[in-house]
């Protein structure tokens, strides 16, 4: 699997960011080999529109998994076009929410909440 | 950190008042003003220290390079925007841009470019025991959830040991509203009993349910048209929304908030009401949170209403 | 020569004050008059006038319709669209109109010519008369992004060349919503409530007239007794304070009851048609000082 999460900090054992189309990070995590990539995430400064374009960045990384504690109805839409399945991030760092998907006690994310698009200046 | 929003639909409910009378009971460490298009709640909370300003930045604009403008008007007749003033040089008129900028990609001249723009101003208060996060959009921007959301998160950055936030929120029901109550552990908002107060809180309450956030409704002015308070007491029935209490409209209360003073520490009509407000809300965030925890993690949304 | 007839914006910087009231009453009191309700993402002033058979037009935008045979994936739309209202997924471009502001970039600089234009609604304008006045309400859609539109088509219904004055009902704020309402403003109204808070957003109100060069002055509403931040903030900027209106619990029991005061009560009556006519002085003196009319 390559997993990505929403990041604060370049660190595994960091917790994972509340917010998805604004945060700073997307680890990129290879199960296959155990390494770990950070993508900075250009979205974040986004006047608007920043979900779906967190959501591009992630489909253009070539991740199969995202693990997030909240995600927009309109990211959500790029995300299942890029066939990345997304799971409901639990209380831990970056490493615990990994091990926990793996050991398959993460359940899928299944609210998607509206768009908060700025518009304007 | 438990987060409460309140929110009101319409403007000049009182909800600045109520949120500041909640700050006060709650001893709040730290809150936030998300009505980032007219702040007021720097008005009644006391600062004497100054607050860490920063530029946020919106959309970038254009700009025309009067040297190397040629007045072809290409820009002028692709902007749609009426952003574009037809001169001797072109000119962009910076209020009405949106930072689209499709007049730069089609001048032939590379006349045009797009550079960042200030759209507003953010203050970071922070003292021994309390933070305090506001901003104010400049004038002609565009409102912005991104804005909304930058404000809370440096409330929330600056003060991660907190147990309670108190979050003023905007009014209205556009992307600023929805931007405050991402995330947040309850809403309550505070009703006008008035033909077009009922309509706006309406479309405020079919909004919360959209994130199947926590929601709560009390009257404000109550007393101006009782029977509009039964028609709100009858809707939250309806609707299973809990209904936290009334609050008198008070000459007192507005008399103390010209003078500095909050009217939750006051014996006047508003002030005992609000107090009474608070404590149902109080009840129904803390009591409730351990129940909506436990369907959280079963992966289940039950939520009220 | 004709004048033009009057056309005046009310704003105030913030819901509540009183705008929606002044600008019906205001309208109500004069003989025959046009309302525009531009604050169209909470319309009220219909709920006062309750306009005869309202008839209602579609107000739209233009949105991009990709053609997914013709396009290349090239992936230029995705990388120019400002608004991130373009993503590329399942080997094509997507659109998510909310997000779209309708530049027609995209549809500019397909290299394929793969984007057209299509309409989208986004909105409405309501038509319908009551009494002698000409109510036109705008709505905003729900979860659409500006009311420009339905502003700029608000607008357009001030009849050229008609006689009657024009009442416009502005959105709260003082963002650029509110700077298109008052575009073609002869004289902007400022309601301001005698609060601190009152005060804040008659100063936020006043930068923006000042700034566009509209002449102005201000309504005082919910007057009472003590202090009046607003009235302060009036006397010490040299804003003519036009009016006076006091906080009456009969006018608040009127007003949301959707009541129309100066229809139902001899006092405002009197009281609307002498600011209105105040209204007319201050204009009229600053048309004729102002020697760029």
């Amino acid at each position: 699997m390559k997993i990505t999460i929403p990041m604060n900090e370049q660190k595994l054992e960091s917790g994972v960011c509340p917010s998805f189309g604004r945060a700073p990070y997307f680890l990129l995590y290879d199960t296959n080999t155990n390494e770990s990539k950070w993508l900075p995430n250009s979205a974040a400064e986004s006047s608007g529109g920043a979900g779906i374009a967190a959501a591009q960045l992630l489909a253009d990384s070539g991740a199969d998994t995202l693990i997030t504690p909240r995600c927009g109805e309109n990211a959500e839409k790029v995300l299942s076009g890029a066939n990345i399945k997304v799971y409901r991030s639990v209380d831990g760092t970056a490493k615990e929410n990994i091990d926990a998907l793996i050991g398959g006690k993460l359940s899928p994310l299944s609210e998607f909440h509206a768009g908060f698009h700025g518009h304007g200046g | 950190m438990k987060q409460l929003l309140i929110l009101s639909g319409k403007g000049g409910t009182g909800k600045t008042t109520v949120a500041g009378a909640f700050i006060y009971l709650s001893k709040a460490k730290a809150y936030a003003d998300c009505d980032v298009d007219a702040p007021n709640l720097h008005l009644i909370s006391h600062w004497s220290i100054a607050p860490q300003r920063s530029d946020y930045f919106g959309m970038p604009k254009a700009r025309i390079d009067a040297a190397k403008c040629i007045g072809c008007g290409e820009c002028f007749s692709h902007c749609r925007f009426d952003a574009i003033e037809a001169g001797t040089p072109f000119r962009v008129k910076p209020f009405a841009c949106e930072g689209c900028g499709v007049c730069s990609a089609v001048c032939p001249e590379g006349a045009v470019f797009m550079e960042p723009a200030i759209a507003g101003e953010l203050a970071l208060y922070r003292g021994d025991m309390h933070v305090f996060s506001t901003a104010k959009l400049s004038m002609g921007s565009g409102t912005s959830g991104k804005l909304v959301t930058e404000v809370k998160r440096r409330m929330g950055s600056a003060a991660e040991d907190v147990e309670l936030a108190v979050i003023d929120g905007s009014p209205g029901i556009g992307c600023p509203v929805i931007a405050s109550i991402s995330g947040v552990d309850m809403v309550l908002i505070v009703a006008e009993p008035s033909l077009s107060g009922i309509s706006d809180m309406e479309r405020i309450v079919k909004t919360a349910e959209t994130f199947r956030t926590k929601t709560a409704v009390c009257v404000n002015k109550a007393d101006v048209n009782p029977a509009k308070t039964g028609e709100i007491r009858a809707f939250c029935r309806e609707r299973n929304l809990p209904f936290a209490g009334t609050i008198p409209f008070d000459a007192e209360a507005i008399k103390a908030i010209n003078r500095g003073k909050n009217i939750a520490e006051l014996d006047i009509p508003s002030g005992r009401a609000v107090r009474s407000v608070y404590e149902k809300v109080m009840e129904l965030l803390w009591k409730e949170a351990k129940q909506h925890d436990h369907q959280s993690a079963v992966g289940e949304h039950g939520g009220i209403g | 020569m004709a004048d033009k007839p009057l056309t005046v914006a009310v704003l105030s910087g913030k819901g509540g004050t009183g705008k929606t009231l002044v600008s019906v009453n205001l309208a109500a009191a004069a003989g025959e008059a046009v309302y525009l309700d531009c604050d169209v993402e909470e319309p009220n002033g219909h709920l006062f006038f309750k306009p005869e058979k309202p008839e209602e037009e579609t107000v739209a935008v233009k949105i991009p319709q990709i053609d997914t045979e013709f396009c290349t994936g090239c992936r230029k739309c995705v990388e120019f669209c400002a608004f991130h209202a373009l993503a590329f997924v399942g080997g094509h471009p997507i659109l998510f109109d909310e997000v779209c502001h309708s530049c027609g970039g995209c549809a500019l600089l397909c290299p394929a010519g793969a984007i057209r234009e299509t309409d989208k609604a986004m909105g409405t304008v309501s038509s319908g008369r009551s009494g002698h006045v000409d109510v036109f309400t705008g709505r905003l859609n729900i979860g659409e992004a500006s009311g420009i539109p339905v502003i700029k088509r608000l607008l357009g219904k001030i009849p050229s060349g008609g006689e009657s004055p024009v009442f416009i009902d502005c959105p709260p704020g003082s963002a650029c919503a509110v700077m298109e309402s008052i575009r073609d403003a002869d004289f902007c109204v400022l309601v301001a409530e005698p609060t601190v808070f009152g005060a804040h957003n008659l100063a936020m109100v006043y930068e923006l007239v000042t700034l566009f060069h509209k002449p102005f002055g201000a309504v005082l509403n919910k007057c009472q007794e003590g202090e009046n931040p607003s009235e302060a903030f009036c006397l010490g900027h040299q804003i003519p304070i036009l009016g006076r209106i006091p906080f009456d619990p009969e006018l608040g029991a009127l007003n949301s009851e959707g009541k129309i005061a100066a229809r139902e009560n001899q006092r405002y009556r009197k009281l609307f048609g002498s600011l209105l006519e105040r209204i007319g002085k201050e204009a009229r003196h600053e048309a004729t000082s102002d020697s760029q009319r």
